[in-house]
């Protein structure tokens, strides 16, 4: 098995998710420029968080027209993984990979802390390790991390399991109060209806050692890996 | 040929930073304003050559694909 971490003008997070992979999953890695157009070799990408083009636009816009997003593309179609993490979630939105997109917080702050999210679909290759409910403290780190979209979206996304990560309080109760950004019914991460494509605001790469606070996000790794390994076997 | 593209929020979508702005306009003593959206406006220059029915179907289709984000903004091209 092997990972792949893209790696934008502007990307920041992109260490911090192949230190992960490598050290903590303990899998193959390689970081991939964003002009690079095969995948091939790979089973799972990362789109890592950061500020791609520098937010120019509206963030994720201009990443969108890379040369390696084509080939992502196809490598989501072929069914293989691709993991957008914060400025990933949005690119991925932008790109039309995810439905929906991620707006200015409600409160216009760019937030830094750790929040916590509850696991709404333990039936995702990104959530295989959990369960439903289970709760997980992870770093938020986002200015546009509002996400909306219309009802019919809305809908389809409930009706099909896709909502993955809602924001909680510390006893998983998805409530006004623990929405830190006013995203629509709490959603902090959601998958596509194959749900091989994930993106979340969160960030669980910031998450795997006790050391930073909690090691929360490990499990979102394990499960990916170990989905990976299983279809390998 | 200038292509104006003005890119504004759908109804229906928050706009804290307009909330925030009419918030200051307040302060500063205006009055009877019931709501400020922002939005974007860009300048496309076409050079001279192209016909205008070029440039026009170009500034549509650079309005829908990158300058707006359909899920959330609408668009409008005026031509000066």
């Amino acid at each position: 098995m092997k990972f792949g971490v893209l790696v934008f003008p502007g990307s920041n997070c992109d260490h911090d998710a192949y230190h992960v992979v490598s050290k903590h999953v303990g899998q193959p890695v390689d970081f991939i420029w964003h002009k690079e157009t095969d995948l091939s070799g790979y089973d799972a990408v990362i789109v890592p968080g950061g500020f791609s083009y520098g937010d120019y636009l509206r963030a994720g816009a201009l990443a969108r027209f890379s040369p390696v997003m084509g080939a992502v593309k196809r490598f989501a179609e072929e069914g293989k993984f691709v993991f957008g993490i914060c400025n990933g979630f949005q690119i991925l939105c932008e790109a039309g990979l995810l439905p929906g997109a991620l707006i200015r917080n409600r409160g216009l702050h760019f937030i830094c802390k750790h929040v916590n999210i509850s696991v709404q679909n333990e039936n995702t290759p990104y959530t295989s390790e959990l369960k439903n409910g289970n709760v997980l403290s992870i770093p938020i780190a986002h200015a546009e991390g509002n996400y909306v979209c219309d009802d019919g979206t809305y809908d389809s996304l409930e009706e099909n399991g896709q909502i993955v990560f809602r924001y909680c309080d510390n006893k998983g109760d998805t409530n006004a109060d623990s929405n830190p950004n006013g995203s629509r019914s709490n959603i902090a991460g959601i998958c596509n209806v194959n749900r091989n494509v994930l993106g979340m605001m969160p960030h669980p790469e910031r998450a795997c050692e006790e050391l930073l606070g909690s090691n929360d996000g490990r499990d979102i790794f394990r499960s990916l890996s170990n989905t990976i390994a299983a279809l390998e076997s | 040929m200038l292509a104006k593209v003005y890119v504004t929020l759908k109804s229906g979508v928050l706009d804290p930073q307009g909330t925030a702005i009419h918030h200051s306009v307040e302060l500063m003593g205006a009055e009877g304003i019931s709501n400020i959206r922002q939005g974007k406006y860009f300048e496309i220059r076409f050079d001279d050559d192209l016909s205008r029915e070029q440039a026009e179907s170009e500034a549509e289709k650079i309005a829908r694909d990158v300058l707006a984000n359909p899920v959330i903004e609408d668009f409008r091209v005026e031509f000066v």
